[in-house]
Order: structure tokens, then sequence, then C-alpha cells
């Protein structure tokens, strides 16, 4: 998409969600409900910061020894007899997966929620190659019945309604559902059985490697993870080359923070711990296990200034935190991530050019980096790719000159004196009262929801001079 | 003990008496204070959109402005966050950077520069009204001034605290995001005045005057009869001089 057609797509999207009254009024319950529950979570453990700090330093030696780590939990995941594969970027990946369900034959492919198989559109390259891929989260299940991206990195129908599940359930049966959860899940449950049951392929993501062991770590709630890893005969895992941890130790503290941060949970339901196909003597498991580790874009990351975004555990905290998640909620921002970590990790991924609306989509008010577990400084990483944008030379030309003209005033007191005593002067006839209704140019945009102070007549620096610095009208002491 | 009054460029041209009421809480706290004219503008709005070339400008200029200063107090805790967060790394080197760093530890945002500073354990402050409070997040979240404030609306008598709903979000202002995401920051606004107005509070009290500028604007546009001053006004306003009643 080019990135005038992004843009359009992004204000598009963001005049639907504000337009949406219903959306609007539950965006805010559920962050209100989302951050209640996160700081309760949180602040359940002993010494939370500590914690976040401890989760921070492991994440960023892992990052920084990336390729050792690799290079250990793939001899450790063949070792357990499961295969490896690391691609470059999305299309060796989705060859990858085609080339091992191909193999089989694959006629279905179950699959449990997984961001990174739709950061490379894998869905759509195995349907294209005739096979029929299910989508075995509740949620994840939803959005794929609907044609939708998700919503949120792990709710991803968070913005549908029960109403509108069961009229899509409805539609889906055949039958004439009631709008109640439990019978809802009930069908969702009872179809997705028939497809677990004669599935050929089931692929995953993973939440963690552990390179010591070469063991995969899946976090979910609904079984699902589990049906779609053991049932079918081949289980494929696709990852994020950076979601690897040292050891079993790690592993206790990513978990720990992974399932407060983004669930509000102590625990998740399952935590599922995949070393290899299944052995002699197993009650189940899949014949063939591969891992695919996805690169995409983030070795590039590595050693630059945005290193620290490859922390990330993908837990969601800050989209739940994000005031302006709060309002536009997660179409907006791209077709994969959204939230504060998809408007940096996005641009990185896909390129600034193509989205260099995203990094100001942000008032950097930074609840996101009070809410990350993994102290992800996203508010910094955003600056840095406005900064970015500015020096690439994506940012428009009036601002350009603007912020020129602006910082040449600020740097010559005397002609910043006289500046703000002529928009004083200027601002008198129009603003008798202070306030402008209706701003001309650019400041539109601001009077189109509020009032305008305008420039007073006589500044502070002139009371202070004229007064001989007895501003306070000797009220001071 | 001397301090140096940081206007702001939005102080300067918009909100004086803002500076005024600054001015005259730190001579009653015996504090002697100064006006470096060289001051302006911090260089903020560049630099938090992406024109690091353009705010170190600014910044130069302003370094050079408080070259003297013992303290520096402002009204505004994102242009101190500004100072102390990222001035330092502007001037990533030699003598620029050192003085940079010197000032970023001189550098205060008002209600901080009571508390951490002067040690205000009690106003001579009487101010009848009911009263919420905006914290604002670069106060927050980057200096750290968490509970001072409202301890030092504590001290006033005949204050009618109202704690406000969701008071940890941003009022949607974010400098230029206001005007270039602007239906978002309208979004953002709206939901912050409707909190605000279900205090109940005829004044908004606040630390930074863009964010309260921001609201305050949002407040007027919907009709509320709801005041926006900054700390320094309420204690100025109220401060019972001679024994006097206060506000």
């Amino acid at each position: 998409m080019t990135a005038n057609a992004e843009r359009e797509r992004f204000d598009a999207q963001v005049a639907k969600a504000l337009g949406d009254r219903r959306l609007q009024d539950w965006l805010e319950d559920f962050q209100r409900l989302g951050q209640e529950a996160h700081v309760e979570a949180m602040g359940e453990l002993d010494d939370k910061e500590a914690w976040r700090d401890a989760l921070s330093e492991l994440r960023a030696h892992t990052v920084a020894n990336l390729d050792r780590y690799v290079d250990e939990f793939t001899a450790n995941v063949e070792a357990n007899g499961g295969r490896v594969f690391f691609a470059g970027d999305a299309a060796e990946a989705r060859e990858y997966v085609l080339d091992v369900a191909r193999g089989i034959p694959t006629k279905r492919v179950v699959k449990s929620k997984s961001m990174v198989t739709e950061e490379i559109e894998l869905n759509g390259a195995l349907e294209a190659a005739g096979m029929e891929v299910v989508e075995t989260d509740l949620g994840a299940f939803i959005v794929q019945l609907t044609g939708e991206d998700p919503y949120h990195i792990i709710a991803p129908a968070l913005h549908l309604t029960l109403e509108q599940v069961r009229d899509l359930f409805s539609r889906e049966s055949g039958e004439d559902l009631p709008a109640e959860p439990d019978v809802l899940a009930a069908w969702a449950r009872r179809r997705l059985r028939e497809k677990f049951m004669t599935a050929e392929l089931g692929i995953s993501g993973g939440n963690f490697g552990i390179a010591s062991t070469g063991t995969v770590v899946l976090v979910t709630n609904e079984g699902n993870g589990r049906m779609s890893t053991t049932l079918p005969g081949t289980h494929v895992a696709v990852m994020g080359v950076e979601r690897l941890l040292p050891d079993w130790e790690g592993l206790d503290t990513a978990l720990t923070l992974l399932t407060r941060a983004g669930t509000s949970q102590r625990i998740s339901t399952y935590i599922s711990a995949i070393s290899g196909p299944r052995r002699d003597g197993d009650r189940d498991g899949p014949d063939e296990l591969h891992v695919v580790l996805l690169d995409n874009g983030r070795s590039r990351i590595l050693g630059t200034k945005y290193e620290p975004v490859l922390k990330c555990i993908r837990c969601g905290a800050c989209l739940d935190h994000c005031p302006v998640y709060g309002c536009i909620g997660g179409h907006a921002y791209s077709r994969v991530y959204s939230g504060p970590i998809g408007a940096v990790i996005t641009p990185l991924l896909e390129g600034l050019d193509a989205h260099a609306e995203l990094p100001y989509a942000s008032s950097l008010c930074g609840a996101c980096v009070d809410a990350c577990p993994a102290r992800v400084p996203l508010t910094e990483l955003l600056l840095a790719l406005r900064a970015d944008a500015v020096q690439s030379g994506l940012e428009q030309q009036s601002w350009r000159a603007g912020m020129r003209g602006y910082a040449e005033l600020t740097a010559r007191p005397a002609v910043w004196d006289a500046a703000v005593r002529v928009a004083g002067a200027l601002a008198q006839p129009l603003a008798p009262g202070g306030v402008l209704r209706s701003a001309p140019g650019l400041l539109d945009k601001w009077t189109a929801s509020r009032d305008l102070k305008t420039p007073v007549r006589r500044s502070f620096r002139r009371r202070w001079r004229e007064s001989g610095g007895r501003v306070d009208d000797g009220r001071g002491s | 003990m001397r301090a140096s009054l940081m206007v702001t460029c939005l102080g300067d041209a918009l909100f004086p008496e803002v500076g005024e009421s600054v001015v005259t809480v730190l001579r009653n706290l015996g504090v002697s204070v100064d006006f470096p004219a060289g001051q302006t503008c911090c260089g903020q709005p560049a630099f938090n959109s992406g024109y690091v070339d353009d705010a170190r400008r600014s910044a130069r200029a302003f370094i050079d402005a408080f070259e003297g200063s013992e303290h520096v107090v402002s009204i505004s805790g994102s242009c101190v966050a500004m100072v102390r967060h990222h001035y330092p790394g502007l001037f990533p080197e030699g003598r620029d950077h050192a003085r940079a760093e010197a000032l970023a530890a001189r550098t205060w945002e008002f209600s901080q520069f009571l508390s951490d500073v002067l040690g205000v354990e009690s106003l001579p402050v009487t101010y009848r009204a009911a009263v919420t409070m905006h914290h604002s997040c670069h106060t927050m979240r980057m200096l750290g001034v968490r509970e001072g404030p409202e301890r030092l609306l504590g001290m006033v008598d005949g204050l009618d605290y109202r704690p406000l709903a969701r008071a940890q979000d941003c009022c949607g202002f974010g400098g230029t995001f206001a005007v270039k995401m602007a239906a978002i920051s309208a979004e953002m606004v709206e939901r912050k005045a409707a909190h605000v107005q279900k205090t109940g509070a005829e004044v908004l009290v606040g630390l930074d005057m863009s964010c309260l500028m921001n609201i305050g604007g949002r407040l007027r546009r919907r009709g509320a009869r709801v005041a926006v001053k900054h700390l320094a006004q309420v204690l100025a306003d109220g401060w019972r001089i001679d024994g006097g009643a206060g506000r």
C-alpha cells in the first residue's frame, strides 16, 4: 500500500471508531476494567518494580546475545527430534510452511492464535493452495468469520458485541442461537471439535522459546492451543526470532509478568511446554514438529537505537493503558500490531515511509511505559521514529517551515518579544474576550472542538520589564 | 534562596497572570525571584515532533538564558521534563553536555520546588472553593510528581477537594498532537472535561498550562462553569496577607 493510501486508511479507521458511540463507551469500560485488574494483578507481586527490572534485563540480555541463543535453541530442538527453519522474511516463512503442508498432504489446518502468522499472511497462502484454515482461538475464530483483522494483540474480537457474535454464529450454523455466551461458546466448541479431529496440520505461534532445552512455550486460556498442537500429525510453531529465553529460570520471570500484565491472571489456564514431537510411549502429540523462527526485519533492528523494542513479549498491556488506543481501537494502526507497540514496530518492520503517521498517533503521555512489564521505552522509541521521519523528509513542508521559523524566534529573545507583541496586538480585535471560537489556518483543527486562548496584549516579559520586576503588585512580601 | 522564573512560551504570551502568581508565592516564601530576559521556549514543541535540530537551537538559547540561575522554577511540568530528560541527550558531549546536565539538575516544576526544595509543610492560604486537579502526564510520569500537589492543596484552608475520576489519563494535548491528530485529541479532551464536570468542582487546578489550556478550551466549549487555574494562582489568590482572610 502506498504511503498516501495508508494515511487515508488510517484516517478513515480513526473516523469510523470515533463516530461509533457504542464502541467509544465500550473501549472506555474495557480500559477502565482492564487497568484496574492489571494494577491489582501486578500489585500482588512482592516487588513489581524489581520483577519488571528482572524481565527487562533478561530480555535485553537475550536480544543482545540472540545469535548464540538461536544456535542453542536450534541445536536442542533438533536433538529433541524437531526441525528448525530460520525464515529471513515472510515469503520464506510462508513457503516453508506450505512445503510442510503439501508434503503431508494437507486438506485442513487448525490454528492456535498467533500474531506472527498474521504478520506473514499465512492463512491466505494456505487457502490459495486449496487448504481449509480454521482459527481455533474463540476470538480469532470470530474475526476469521467476519473477515476482519485482529482488533487487539491478545483479544482479537474485542470490538464486537455479544449480539454481533450471536448473529454471526447463527448465520454460520443456520440455527437461531440466543445471545448467551455459554450457548455460543458451546456451538463454537462443537464446530471446532470436528475440525481438530480431522486436521492434518496444526499451526501455533510461540510465546517463548527456551534455548537450554529447545522448548516452545504456549500460553493459552481455551485449550485450543493444546488441541491444535497434539491432535494433528504435524505441528508447526511460527514465532518471532526474538522471542527466545535462555532457560527455565527466565521463563519463570517471563510467565509471571506475561499473564499478569496481559490478562491480569496469576497464571493462564494452560501453559504448554513442547519439547519435540511424540516419543515412543507418548500417548499423544504430533509425529513431526517444525519451528519457524521468523526474522522479517527483526535482525535489522539489532544494534540500533530501536533494539529495546525487541524486549517486547506481546502482552498487550500498552494497548490496555493507551488513551489513544482507547479512542481509536485496533483497526486504525495497521493490519497486525496495534496500540503503542504497533505504532513502533510496524514502521520498523514494514518501513517508516509507508507508516509515517503511526509514530505521531500518540500524545506521548507515557501510560504505556508505566504499564510495560519489560520496560520497553515506547515513548522514547516513538520520539526516535519521529526524528527519523523528519530526517527522511516525510514531514509536510508546511510543518518543516513552521518549526524552523519557530526555532529562529526562540533563539532571538528580542525578535521573540516583538513577535509576541505583534501577535497580542493582532489578537485583540479578533478575540476581544481573549478567546477564539473559530481560528484560521491549521488552528481550525483546534477550534473544531475547543475554544482557543489567544495571546494577551501585554506579555509577561513586558509586565516584568515595565514594572521593574514588581509584577506581583506588591502582594509578595 | 534565589530562583529564576521560567515562564514558558505559553505563559509569556497567553497566561502572564500565572507567572505573576508564581512570583507572588515564591516571594511570600522568602525566595528572591528574578526573570532572565533571554528565555523564550524550551524547544519541546519541535523536539516532540521530531525536529531535533530545531529543538537544539531553542535549547541552546534557553541554557544560555539560565546560565547564572541558582534554581529555575517553571509553571509547566512538561517543559521541566524537556530540560531534565532531553537536554543532556541533545548535547551528547563536552561543555554543552555538562551545562545541560547542570541546568537539568536545578530546574523544577513549581509544586516540586515547593515540596522538594523548600520543604513546605504548611501554607497560610485560605481558598473557599470546590477544587479538582489534573496531574499532567509528564509532571506525573517523567518528573515523578505524584502526591506532592495534593499534599499542598491539603494545606489550604477552606478548600473542598474533589478527586478526579481517571485522573491518570492524558487530556489529549500532546503538543502538535492536538493539531496533527485533532480528532483523537478532541475525543480525549472531551472525556477529560466530562470527568472534570462530574466532580462538581468550580476550579480545575493544574501544574501545566498547556494541558489546562486544552481542558479549559473544551470546558468553555461545553459551556461549563469551571475556572481553570494553575496551583500557583490558587496559592497566590488565597494567601492571607497580614493575618487577612484570604479568598
